[in-house]
């Protein structure tokens, strides 16, 4: 993705064919709950056979009534989503180069502290976030939104080690040393060479945490805030069929959302560039 | 410790001055006291063992490294305090450093681009300094799209590109093939002279070293050794040390008398003639040993053929092991009784009872 950090095939790579046949295997194990999922919403009734009613009545609707809650809280999870990736940018990525690059020495007490995040089940997590929260709802009110606080300590484990894999790929310490010889500051390190190599590693953090984030329900549920997963639950308990219907709309939805944001942190394209005739002395 | 005289005083360049730099990490002393000074326009390399402090010394004065004690001054201005930056140093690393996500041009852009240099300005410039290297063709290759030779020909280009005050080089060549790495020290040492700009060349390759440098300042625990010109430090090693590390050398025992070392019977004059009299450990090089038809009488252990010339190693009556360097054409056969005589060059001696924990002969 970011420009050469490759440097050729890789030695024992599987043949196509095999690759193919992993390929497949995998798209049908993820495949089977989806169709089932679907197959599910067309089922006319306990006697057998399929129709689309309940997919055209969910649109002629217009997400109106019942279904109202669920399009606020994909809203909410949005936010939460863009709260959690701006938490992870700002905060870990710059930790985790300060370490890399001035502190090596605190490297394994960083990666312990981001990993164990997994190792605590989300309940016993809501319990000792309850109280901090009722701090949190005193100093910032009870928005949604603050729910990113904790939404961007569960993404820590995944994103540390997206972020991580990248940066032992880099030889991030001598690219430093080069960039500061050459009269850079700490701030045009970060964006003009740091960043831009560990692209790759960024982006895939942040898909992470967008992914967590879209589907987490035991934080929301527990510390009693909306957000998408805990409404889908709401309206299954009325109306099943529609809720796997919401449901995979939900995920088609995150499916192009990570596209999108795939597209935009794409290196920009390059075209070899024309060399230009120099004037001046030769 | 010998010095020597300023060399290329009269060319246009940059002073750069350590005096007593004491560098510790985890209370071990990497730089000891280190007192070297660059002159305008020199080219200095600074050799020595891995642990000896060479790259240290380079790297504060790049500034990517704090002192602990001592000065380092450049045209008489104390730098100590300023940062890496502000410092106006052109630096090759060892590793390949050039930027992956930029085109070589973009590279050697990137200074005068930290600089404000105006884009047509710059890429000029840049143009310029690529063809100065004999890369005008590789703009815009990327670096994994160059091999490791010219990868450092660009991470030249863009140290010299901002016509830095001092050239800092770290080891530019170790990860290069023989070949390339005779081509480009040639290289650099021509656009060096060219340029008349203040280098510093850590290595830790004699050969390189002797090649290319005005001065060599051979390191030790923290500590230059000696510093001289390449002729004086080969033909005048102040200590065993540089005897051993700078060219190859012989240890045999000798007895200090009279400002003389006696040596199997064969009196040879020294380099200090200060050294007390006593059991002592001779430093003699393989070419000031000649096979004769009488002298010292020794068994051919074994011949090495290594090109231009020929490397025999003999045992001694007593057991110790010589190696003598001659001519392709004499040609010693394993077993063999030969007499050996002693060119009568100056010899640096170090007492008997000093365990040597240096390189030995191959």
């Amino acid at each position: 993705m970011s420009g050469g950090l490759t440097t050729g095939g890789v030695a024992h790579a599987p043949s196509r064919t095999v690759r193919t046949v992993i390929l497949g295997l995998i798209g049908v194990i993820f495949a089977v709950p989806i169709v089932a999922m679907v197959e599910f919403t067309l089922r006319a009734g306990l006697v057998g056979g399929y129709n689309v009613d309940r997919w055209v009545a969910l649109f002629q609707s217009g997400f109106t009534g019942v279904y109202r809650p669920v399009l606020i809280a994909l809203g909410n999870s949005v936010a939460l989503a863009v709260g959690t990736v701006t938490i992870v940018l700002l905060l870990l990525v710059p930790t985790m180069l300060l370490v890399h690059i001035r502190f090596p020495q605190l490297r394994r007490t960083l990666e312990f502290i981001c990993i164990l995040p997994i190792t605590i089940p989300a309940i016993v997590l809501v319990v000792g976030l309850a109280p901090v929260y009722a701090i949190v709802a005193r100093l910032l009110g009870s928005g949604v939104w603050t729910l990113a606080f904790a939404y961007g300590i569960t993404v820590l484990p995944f994103a540390y080690r997206a972020i991580q894999s990248n940066l032992d790929g880099v030889d991030v310490k001598t690219l430093t040393e080069a960039a500061r010889t050459l009269g850079a500051g700490w701030g045009s390190v970060l964006l003009r060479i740091l960043v831009p190599n560990l692209r790759r590693g960024i982006l895939a953090g942040a898909f992470i945490a967008v992914a967590v984030v879209l589907g987490e329900f035991t934080i929301a549920s527990l510390l009693n805030r909306v957000n998408l997963q805990t409404a889908l639950v709401v309206v299954s308990k009325v109306d099943p069929y529609t809720a796997v219907i919401l449901s995979l709309l939900a995920l088609a939805f995150a499916f192009v959302l990570l596209l999108l944001i795939g597209r935009l942190g794409a290196p920009r394209t390059r075209t070899p560039r024309r060399r230009t005739t120099v004037k001046g002395p030769a | 410790m010998i010095s020597s005289q300023p060399t290329a005083q009269t060319r246009p360049g940059t002073v750069v001055e350590f005096t007593g730099v004491v560098k510790e990490y985890a209370g071990m002393r990497a730089l000891d006291g280190f007192d070297l000074t660059l002159h305008a326009g020199e080219f200095v390399a600074l050799l020595g063992p891995s642990g000896s402090g060479k790259t240290t010394a380079l790297r504060v004065l790049a500034g990517l490294e704090s002192t602990d004690a001592g000065t380092i001054t450049i045209d008489g201005v104390d730098v100590s305090a300023l940062s890496t930056s502000k410092r106006d140093m052109g630096m090759v690393f060892q590793s390949y450093s050039l930027f992956p996500h930029l085109s070589a041009g973009e590279n050697v852009e990137f200074g005068l681009r930290m600089r404000k240099i105006k884009p047509a300005e710059r890429r000029r410039r840049a143009q310029d300094s690529l063809a100065m290297v004999g890369l005008n063709d590789h703009f815009d290759r990327f670096a994994h799209q160059l091999s490791g030779g010219q990868q450092q020909r660009v991470a030249l280009a863009r140290a010299l590109v901002t016509e830095p005050r001092v050239l800092l080089l770290d080891e530019p060549l170790s990860a290069l093939d023989a070949k390339v790495r005779v081509q480009l020290r040639e290289e650099i040492r021509r656009i060096q002279t060219d340029l008349g700009i203040t280098t510093l060349f850590v290595t830790h390759d004699q050969d390189e070293a002797l090649a290319v440098a005005d001065r060599v300042a051979v390191m030790r625990a923290g500590n230059v050794e000696q510093v001289g010109t390449p002729e004086e430090l080969y033909s005048r090693p102040a200590t065993p040390f540089i005897a051993d590390f700078v060219g190859l050398s012989n240890r045999i025992n000798g007895t200090v008398r009279n400002s003389h070392v006696d040596v199997y019977g064969t009196s040879l004059p020294l380099i200090d003639p200060s050294a007390p009299d006593g059991p002592v450990r001779v430093s003699i090089r393989p070419e000031d040993i000649e096979f004769a038809p009488e002298g010292l009488a020794a068994t051919v252990v074994a011949s090495h053929f290594l090109g231009s010339l020929r490397r025999t190693m003999v045992r001694l009556g007593d057991g110790s092991l010589v190696s003598v360097q001659h001519g392709v054409r004499v040609h010693p056969i394993t077993g063999e009784t030969v007499f050996l005589t002693f060119s009568g060059v100056p010899v640096s001696t170090e007492p008997a009872s000093v365990a040597g924990g240096v390189p030995k002969l191959a």
